[in-house]
């Protein structure tokens, strides 16, 4: 490999041009689709402000109020691990597809990558971090621990939260509804049978 | 994501206000589809209404005997909510086959409706996609299009849409509540999707400035013989390769009236009254049910990777009308097919 | 006090993992700590003509845009880049010249004072590119692959085919029954839960601390010292937990590179976290296609085994491993011949994961033994019996242990295997058909050099440390029983240090050998702790152990006690107390017994039952049993936890996992977890997991490692009870509904 660097003060080229269909036929690129590959932010329609929005926000955190000047994009989870140093919460995808974000909001288990924290002024947040209580460990805590419904870790506080809101629910009777409602909780290490054996546990000494 | 404002209306006025004019605005409430498709910049909004303090969360019934669900109400609320479990439960289901529960505890019945579609290349913006952007070019009619639609597509698109709630909805003939600066208006559940046709960048009829207030279910709910059944690559927490929602009335043995929608291979919630007229006044079994799959598959077509969907479609017709006329709805946690 | 080793033991870092205090790669925070937001590549081939930040750097926080153009000095020379595992060929150099080899490349890092800002600035970079087509569609490609070169050294041989024999092409060609059939899987992403994240602690000296997602913190100190110039006094890497592997950590990513740019070119703290589809540019189990041929006797004896394998690979390393040589490893077979291509592709270069080759391999083979069985109308699991392999064929030599066929009798069992109606289609439950089918798995016990210290303290605690990785596989948990064990204490006196490169040497975590090596490492280093105790206590006037040879003491309780009379002892605190000293610390390096006249294998036998609706073709894994012989197993827990996780891998590979990738565009369409589709729980039923008595005297403590065995033979088990299920034989993976309709 060598290193070609380009002639950075070259500047007649518009910046946002992408290469056309022809100009890409010439250079013997057969492209299936008139517009061709587009740069990662060809022509966006709109770009927002160069400036951050920063608002101010207060919400509490397993007991804790917290008042926050926040840009306006920031989710609860990258407040709660990039501000509040409460990293049990975790991101695995950042998109509401894995589940390991998982926190109680208001009593309610749900994907904290997707809420924009300036919309939850207000709101009671409940993280892994605030299920024990003096030392003493949440019974889903333990029961995890006894059933090693875990292997790496990662997807653990998500699972343990989805699965206090399960319980909170009240809707599952049934290992298949516990299986279907706890689906959104996704483990790599596929630790779900020793996870459907935790929470049957909790269940029966909740 | 771009930087955005951020304004919260507390009354559909003031929403409607906040909205006005602007092309770059949009509503938020669940945030599950807005805010995943802002952090791959597909969508751009320069500014972001909160609308969750509105008060449209109520599920009421109407004087009519129907029921009236505000907006804002959430997934799994509807779900769980006592008149829904019992006199439609074929949308109490749809509900809980999508999604998961964290999602559904977020997700607003309105931004249901509004979902976009779940097509790769209109996810990733470093692919043409008419959706997305007018004109660039459909990727996907000779790319990955297993999860794509075969029926109604067209050259510019061939996207689905991926709600199951709204298949439910569409058998169940609701219709969607809507408000805006110059009035209200009721647009009928089969005319709120539309077709991608050439301007395939519009899901739905909605206008710009309008704001979905409720969805109202006419009182036929169809208790006894429903079903939601969904077929997807994996048992939980994927999305539709297929789904059909059913509702049958009948007389003994006899159809009094039958209606089915199907999810997963269309750019909207697909009903068809002439596969449904097909239904009327026959004899519930598996011919009658097959010939009203071959009606409503009449102009399906497939591409590379989805045509095996034409013939899935046909025989999840034909199981679901036979559960629903058996009275046997499929349930969403065990997955036995009954 | 009964023995740590051999119990179900809840792992000891339980509750650090149930409580989020377990802090993993992204989750440092430091004052002043910046993010990087990388821009990837929208083509996959070509070069890049320029890369402009500045509408990017106009944005209020954004502090720096990096690319090729602008960035700190990095190595100009293959090797450094070369790690501890890289495949031969020209490693890939994050943001070092203007090429691009496969689609969503990083090619640009925007470092911003927060991560909503560094990705807003992301997404402003323009870059223009001239573009080639790529070829990407092995399916395209596999006329144009290239045999793998042959081996030079022995490390290279462990993955090219192993050497024919006997008189393969005649012997099929004359077999009485013949079967000769094609196997395709696709490209599968590891996906680990946690997102690939490094951050860099930029001290003010210029040294760095770097806590990154890692299988090898060693291997990526050397990495980094040797791209960036740096001495190992200067970089420490630090990997205490890491959120799932399965092998794409083992060598180093990109995140690595980008973040210590960025830390150097700033002089601050950086902290850089792929986002989900980005993680679908690092390595991945390469597509491949198999032809097995396989002939035999009408009684049921294998006469010809031929195994070819083409796999993918980039354009710029050779990645492969051997797929191949099982076939004539697990059964006996006069002649068997192998080969082994390599379709290079404009994708990120292929890597292992989990059970490379094995997963893969075996499951070509154990579909192909299943047809063979059909044909001869033969049950499956008895015409394994009738090929078992005594000795290692390939290599000509006996096996160090093999409990296979005791898996075989365990598992089949339990399983009720013996009430299986041999007739495709006719077992059911309902509108389901009912299909059980079964399958061998086979994988290598390795064990690596390894170098452990412990330090005791009067008290009778003591620290353990080496700087392996704990992946989530448990090693932490089976460290602190060994030492217990072998230091006579309780396992809550035991206290571990892994996952950071100034500990002592380890290799990297992965291939199930760091169990094997890290346990028998501290039992070396317990005996010489064990010795200097018993120096000591000879010290102490009318010592009981006066007269006792290092070999006969034990420590036993919180005492070194005679083996033969345990009334013979003095505690560890009198010891020390005579040498007057409140620590002993000792560091010993472990190399493995070289054993090369034996085989060295763990085996299983997987049972699985499938429900297939028969209109729609829904498939359900209601029941697997998987019997593992894999010699001592050090925690029935944690490793019954290890197979469980296995089966649901091999649920996945057998039903769900696919990449998708557009060959126009030479890019990942399902780049995210909701479209490629793993096992979630609703897809995971009774999975029942047996691990049968395996003496084996290959190291000291008879241990031979569970990470990978656990997977193989799953997928085709699955395969072949979808077979017994429909009567439909599926060749490609994953088995979709579609490819069961008529």
């Amino acid at each position: 490999m060598i290193n070609t660097p380009v002639d950075t003060k070259d500047t007649e080229f518009p910046i946002s041009r992408q290469p056309t269909h022809s100009e890409l036929v010439a250079r013997g690129v057969t492209l299936p689709i008139a517009a061709g590959l587009s740069s990662r932010a060809a022509a966006p329609p709109s770009i927002g402000s160069a400036s951050p929005e920063v608002v101010s926000v207060s919400l509490t955190v397993n007991g804790t109020l917290h008042a926050l000047m926040l840009d306006t994009r920031t989710t609860i989870l990258d407040l709660l691990r990039e501000h509040l140093d409460l990293t049990g919460t975790k991101k695995g995808c950042d998109q509401g597809q894995c589940g390991a974000c998982t926190v109680l909001i208001d009593g309610r288990r749900v994907n904290s990558c997707l809420t924009f924290a300036v919309m939850y002024d207000g709101a009671q947040i409940t993280t892994i971090e605030g299920l024990a209580t003096k030392g003493t460990l949440h019974p889903l805590q333990q029961a995890f621990i006894d059933h090693d419904a875990f292997q790496c870790g990662y997807c653990t506080p998500g699972q343990i939260c989805s699965a206090v809101g399960l319980i909170s629910e009240g809707r599952a009777k049934t290992a298949d509804d516990i299986r279907e409602l706890m689906s959104g909780n996704l483990c790599r290490c596929g630790a779900y049978g020793n996870i459907l054996a935790a929470i049957a546990q909790a269940m029966r000494r909740a | 994501m771009i930087s955005f404002h951020y304004a919260r209306a507390s009354c559909v006025g003031e929403a409607l206000q906040e909205v006005a004019g602007d092309a770059n605005a949009k509503f938020i409430a669940g945030g599950t589809n807005l805010i995943d498709l802002m952090k791959m910049d597909v969508e751009r909004p320069t500014k972001v209404i909160d609308i969750t303090r509105l008060p449209l969360k109520r599920v009421e019934r109407t004087p009519g005997g129907g029921l009236r669900i505000g907006a804002l109400v959430r997934n799994t609320d509807l779900a769980y909510h006592p008149l829904v479990e019992q006199r439609y439960p074929v949308l109490a289901d749809a509900i809980m086959a999508g999604a998961s529960q964290q999602l559904r505890n977020m997700a607003s019945t309105g931004g249901n409706l509004l979902q976009r579609t779940r097509c790769a290349y209109f996810y990733d913006i470093a692919t043409p996609c008419n959706k997305r952007e007018p004109g660039s070019g459909c990727s996907a009619i000779e790319g990955q299009n297993r999860m794509h639609a075969i029926l109604g597509g067209s050259e510019a698109c061939i996207a689905t849409h991926p709600s199951d709630m709204c298949v439910a909805l569409a058998m169940l003939d609701a219709k969607v509540h809507v408000g805006s600066a110059s009035g209200d208006r009721v647009i009928a559940f089969a005319d709120f999707h539309r077709l991608p046709g050439d301007t395939p960048q519009r899901d739905t009829h909605l206008n710009a400035g309008e704001i979905i207030t409720a969805v109202e279910l006419p009182p036929k709910g169809f208790a006894t013989n429903y079903t939601y059944l969904k077929i997807r690559d994996r048992l939980s927490y994927a999305f539709a390769l297929v789904s059909v929602a059913v509702g049958l009335e009948l007389d003994g043995d006899t159809i009094k009236e039958g209606r089915f929608a199907l999810g997963g291979v269309a750019h909207k919630p697909w009903r068809d009254p002439q596969a449904e007229a097909v239904l009327r006044g026959q004899p519930a079994h598996a011919a009658t049910f097959a010939r009203a799959a071959g009606v409503v598959l009449r102009d399906a077509r497939g591409y590379a990777h989805n045509t095996f969907k034409i013939d899935l479609a046909r025989r999840c017709i034909v199981r679901a009308l036979t559960q629903a006329a058996c009275g046997t709805p499929q349930s969403q946690s065990a997955k036995k097919i009954v | 006090m009964a023995p740590y080793i051999g119990t179900a033991t809840s792992r000891v870092d339980g509750v650090a993992k149930v409580t989020g205090a377990a802090k993993y790669a992204a989750e440092f925070n430091t004052p002043g700590l910046v993010y990087g937001s990388i821009v990837t590549s929208t083509i996959a081939k070509g070069w890049i003509k320029r890369v402009d930040g500045s509408a990017a750097m106009r944005v209020k926080g954004v502090i720096d845009v990096l690319s090729h153009e602008h960035r700190p000095p990095m190595a100009d020379d293959d090797k450094a880049y070369a790690d501890e595992v890289a495949p031969l060929g020209s490693p890939f150099r994050p943001l070092y010249d203007n090429r691009v080899m496969f689609s969503r490349q990083p090619i640009a890092l925007v470092v911003a004072e927060t991560s909503e800002i560094a990705r807003f600035g992301e997404s402003l970079v323009r870059v223009e590119y001239e573009v080639e087509a790529p070829v990407t569609d092995l399916n395209r490609e596999r006329d144009a692959a290239v045999p793998v070169k042959p081996p030079t050294n022995p490390f290279e041989a462990l993955f090219t085919p192993p050497k024919p024999r006997g008189a393969p092409e005649r012997a099929l060609a004359a077999a009485a029954m013949r079967h000769e059939a094609e196997y395709c899987t696709p490209i599968e992403h590891h996906n680990p839960m946690e997102l690939y994240a490094a951050t860099v602690i930029y001290h003010a000296d210029g040294k760095l601390t770097l806590y990154d997602k890692t299988q090898g913190v060693q291997n990526i100190q050397r990495y980094v010292c040797s791209v960036f110039g740096m001495k190992p006094e200067d970089v420490r890497v630090m990997s205490p937990f890491v959120g799932g592997a399965f092998g794409n950590g083992l060598r180093p990513n990109f995140e690595i590179v980008l973040a210590v740019l960025a830390a150097r070119a700033l002089r601050r703290s950086v902290r850089v976290v792929l986002t989900r589809p980005q993680m679908y540019a690092l390595g991945y189990r390469p597509a491949m296609i198999q032809r097995i041929g396989l002939g035999a006797t009408t009684d049921g004896t294998l006469d010809a085994i031929t195994h070819d394998a083409i796999t993918v690979t980039s354009e710029y390393e050779d990645y492969y491993r051997q797929e191949t040589g099982w076939s004539g490893l697990l059964y006996t077979c006069a002649n068997a011949k192998y080969a082994h291509k390599l379709a290079k592709l404009d994708l990120p270069t292929a890597c292992d994961m989990r059970c490379p080759s094995a997963a893969t391999g075996v499951y070509a083979l154990e579909c192909a033994m299943d047809e063979l069985a059909v044909a001869l109308k033969a049950d499956p699991l008895e015409l394994r019996l009738r090929c078992y392999s005594e000795r290692d064929q390939n290599n000509n030599r006996p096996f160090g242990s093999k409990a296979l066929r005791e898996c075989y009798r365990q598992g089949a069992q339990a399983f009720g295997w013996d009430k299986r109606n041999p007739e495709p289609r006719s077992m059911r439950d309902g509108a389901d058909l009912v299909g059980w089918g079964m399958a061998t798995g086979v994988w290598d016990a390795f064990q690596a050099p390894i170098t452990v210290r412990i330090a005791l303290s009067a008290n009778g605690h003591a620290e353990v440390a080496c700087a392996t990785s704990d992946i989530g596989t448990g090693t932490r948990t089976i460290m602190a029983q060994v030492a217990a064990d072998m230091l006579g204490l309780p396992l809550d006196h035991i206290s571990i240090n892994l996952g950071d490169s100034n500990l002592p040497q380890s290799p990297v975590e992965g291939g199930s050998w760091i169990a094997v090596s890290v346990s028998n490492g501290i039992a070396t280093t317990a005996a010489s702790i064990r010795d200097e105790l018993l120096r000591l206590a000879k010290q102490i006037p009318n010592s009981p152990l006066a007269a006792t040879a290092p070999g006969e003491v034990a420590l036993i309780d919180g005492k070194l006690a005679d083996k033969g009379d345990v009334s013979r002892a003095i505690s560890i605190s009198d010891a020390m107390r005579q040498g007057g000293v409140e620590r002993i610390e000792q560091e010993k390096t472990t190399n493995p017994s070289a054993d090369a006249a034996r085989a060295h294998n763990t085996h299983s036998a997987v049972f699985a039952e499938v429900k297939v609706d028969e209109q729609l073709g829904v498939i359900r894994v209601t029941r697997v049993v998987s019997a593992v012989a894999a010699g001592r197993i050090l925690n029935t827990k944690t490793a019954g936890s290890q197979v469980l996780g296995s089966v649901v891998w091999g649920i996945g590979m057998a039903l769900h996992e696919e990449t998708l990738i557009d060959h126009r565009f030479g890019r990942v369409m399902n780049a995210n977890i909701a479209e490629y589709h793993m096992p979630v729980n609703a897809d995971v039923h009774d999975i029942k997991v047996i691990f049968v008595d395996e003496p084996d005297d290959s190291n000291p403590l008879g241990i031979k490692g569970v990470g990978e065995i656990g997977i193989v033979g799953v997928a085709a088990a699955i395969a072949n009870a979808v077979y017994h299920a429909t009567g439909k034989r599926v060749r490609d993976l994953p088995i979709t509904l579609d490819k069961l309709s008529p």
